[in-house]
């Protein structure tokens, strides 16, 4: 404590500052207001959450409620094949979002680095979709795959293709329908957050590389990519902590249908503990969610030796 | 390979007069390998939303692939019946409670975790980088009971605090990296100038957090605009919901009113399109100031 006031302290002050005391409690004070909102409001929920999982907690059938020791676990874990399959449609998911959303935005990003006349624009135009909400997604890929409605239906007015139904409601299309729409929102996010880092590659390695005699290709593979490496890994662990969690674009474009097709651990959750009312086993999933997705971040921040060339 | 193309399609003006205009091998690619894919992605980007204007813009019914002859009625109708204009009015209310809370929190604690050394620092970065694991979709059960003994259900309250909350550990972890390049000792010389540490903040330091505030504040605001779920649980009232949950409405309603959905999709996306455009040039800056150096 003694140290943060010597750190705050400026050199040789003429007159003394009316502050020179505050330091020892200013950052308590700068860090309160935070702190106690993510105590209220992440915290206590989250606990709250470890607490009824290990309960029978249902509004609607009090008289069953009470401690149910692992029973909520047991349950999802060997009674319960929709777990099982929500939680595979869920990494599924997560892992064709993520991976596609990387390759396209890194494409992306690269040619929006270069200098070309109407950078300017192409980039506002490229990355506008990322602005746009899951609700209003789903709105315009609803509109879009409708055979009334949609392309297909004056694709096949021009004899291309058939009328047929929407690929939304249909087993075998919904999948690849539902990631094409997340694409379209989710590719300028990567994009943006590679094209930022990219500004701060160094140029001289780029000319130094040239003068080597290195091309485009093993500029890209030795220089850009390293460089990019850690901002990758994390745009790449956010998003995919995001895509496991984000239930807006689903719940809305296919309500996790069609015959609970599309239908993510989240979004089972949800339905769960607000359709059916069963908190405590909703909560148990919950719990269970969380150690995946800690024990997930964990291996690949591992595997990916994140930050490790700085030690 | 044709990565190995000489850029013929623009003469390489190198002059070799002037060595410090040499230009770097990375942005001599060929035009069409820059023009071709932007070309094709473009079109992926912008047919969605031609099509969502299209059906906005032309009478109902009608099939032709322009919207001529405009009209406006969708968004008469959705303005006044649908209550859109209801719901913007609450989303402004939503996005900009949640643009000025988090950003004013976020700076506070920013500069606490930049500026100085205390005992929990170290515990508190660690909470604000495991938050970004916990899923607000998930907690929506123990947040509404939360909310509901603060007697906030049904008030827009407590959509801005769910908001703030989710936004905060990410916002305060740019800010700090923002406020971290700000060289100290800026702040110092005007202490010495006999400003105190506030004044000081405010006078040399804030100046330079502009960017980063932009981008940091529009990502707020854009998140809480968008945002559907904690909207759709925690108000009931049709009076208090926001646009998503309207137009979410609109969508699961029996016979859907394709006119009106399409209006109100671009009631929805004409403000943070709008903000998007301004901003994003910051948001590029801001980022790379502040996400890369931590």
């Amino acid at each position: 404590m003694a140290q943060a006031a010597a750190v705050a302290k400026p050199p040789a002050p003429p007159r003394r500052r009316r502050a020179s005391a505050t330091p020892r409690r200013l950052p308590y004070l700068l860090i309160a207001p935070a702190a106690l909102l993510m105590l209220g409001f992440i915290a206590y929920p989250v606990l709250s959450v470890f607490y009824y999982s290990l309960q029978n907690y249902n509004p609607t059938k009090p008289w069953r409620n009470g401690f149910a020791g692992l029973g909520n676990f047991t349950q999802a874990f060997a009674h319960d094949p929709q777990f099982w399959d929500t939680l595979t449609f869920s990494a599924k998911w997560v892992v064709a979002e993520v991976g596609l959303q990387l390759l396209f935005g890194l494409a992306l990003a690269l040619i929006v680095n270069q200098s070309f006349a109407g950078r300017a624009l192409g980039r506002a135009l490229v990355f506008s979709p990322w602005a746009v909400s899951g609700v209003l997604t789903s709105a315009i890929w609803v509109l879009l795959y409708n055979s009334q409605t949609g392309i297909t239906r004056y694709l096949a007015d021009a004899g291309i293709g058939s009328y047929g139904t929407s690929w939304l409601s249909d087993t075998s299309t919904v999948f690849p329908a539902a990631v094409v729409a997340d694409l379209w929102r989710g590719v300028p996010f990567f994009a943006i957050l590679i094209l930022a880092d990219l500004q701060s590659v160094s140029k001289d390695l780029y000319e130094a590389a040239e003068v080597d005699g290195a091309g485009r290709l093993k500029q890209f593979w030795h220089i850009t990519l390293p460089h990019l490496k850690d901002a990758i890994v994390l745009a790449t662990l956010l998003r995919a902590v995001w895509e496991f969690n984000n239930v807006d674009l689903l719940y809305t474009l296919t309500g996790g249908g069609p015959a609970g097709e599309t239908t993510t651990l989240p979004l089972y959750i949800a339905n769960t503990s607000v359709d059916a009312h069963n908190f405590g086993y909703a909560s148990a999933l919950t719990t269970v969610a969380f150690v995946i997705l800690l024990f997930c971040s964990i291996v690949y921040l591992r595997l990916s030796k994140f930050g490790g060339e700085t030690k | 390979m044709i990565t190995e193309i000489a850029p013929a399609a623009e003469p390489v003006v190198s002059e070799p007069a002037r060595p410090g205009k040499r230009r770097r091998a990375w942005d001599e690619a060929p035009r069409w390998q820059i023009y071709l894919p932007l070309g094709i992605y473009l079109l992926f980007t912008l047919i969605p939303f031609y099509w969502i204007l299209l059906f906005a813009l032309r009478p109902a019914g009608s099939t032709s692939l322009v919207p001529w002859p405009v009209t406006f009625d969708h968004f008469r109708k959705v303005w006044t019946e649908r209550s859109f204009g209801t719901y913007f009015t609450n989303s402004v209310y939503v996005g900009v409670s949640t643009l000025v809370l988090t950003t004013v929190v976020a700076l506070a604690g920013g500069y606490a975790l930049a500026r100085f050394d205390f005992r929990l620092k170290r515990g508190f970065m660690l909470a604000l980088l495991c938050s970004q694991f916990v899923p607000g979709a998930l907690l929506l059960v123990p947040l509404f009971q939360i909310f509901a003994r603060l007697q906030m259900i049904n008030s827009l309250g407590s959509v801005i605090i769910a908001e703030t909350v989710f936004q905060l550990p990410l916002s305060m972890i740019l800010i700090s990296g923002f406020i971290r390049n700000v060289p100290y000792s800026l702040e110092e010389a005007a202490w010495v100038d006999g400003c105190n540490r506030l004044t000081a903040f405010r006078i040399v330091v804030l100046p330079l957090l502009r960017p980063g505030l932009i981008a940091v504040g529009s990502f707020a605001f854009v998140h809480a605009w968008n945002h559907f779920l904690f909207a759709l649980m925690f108000l009931s009232d049709q009076s208090k919901q926001t646009i998503p949950v309207g137009l979410n409405t609109l969508m699961s309603s029996d016979s859907v009113d394709l006119g009106a959905l399409a209006a109100g999709g671009i009631i929805a996306a004409v403000p943070v399109v709008i903000v998007f455009a301004f901003i994003q040039k910051w948001l590029i800056t801001g980022f790379s100031a502040g996400a890369v150096k931590g």
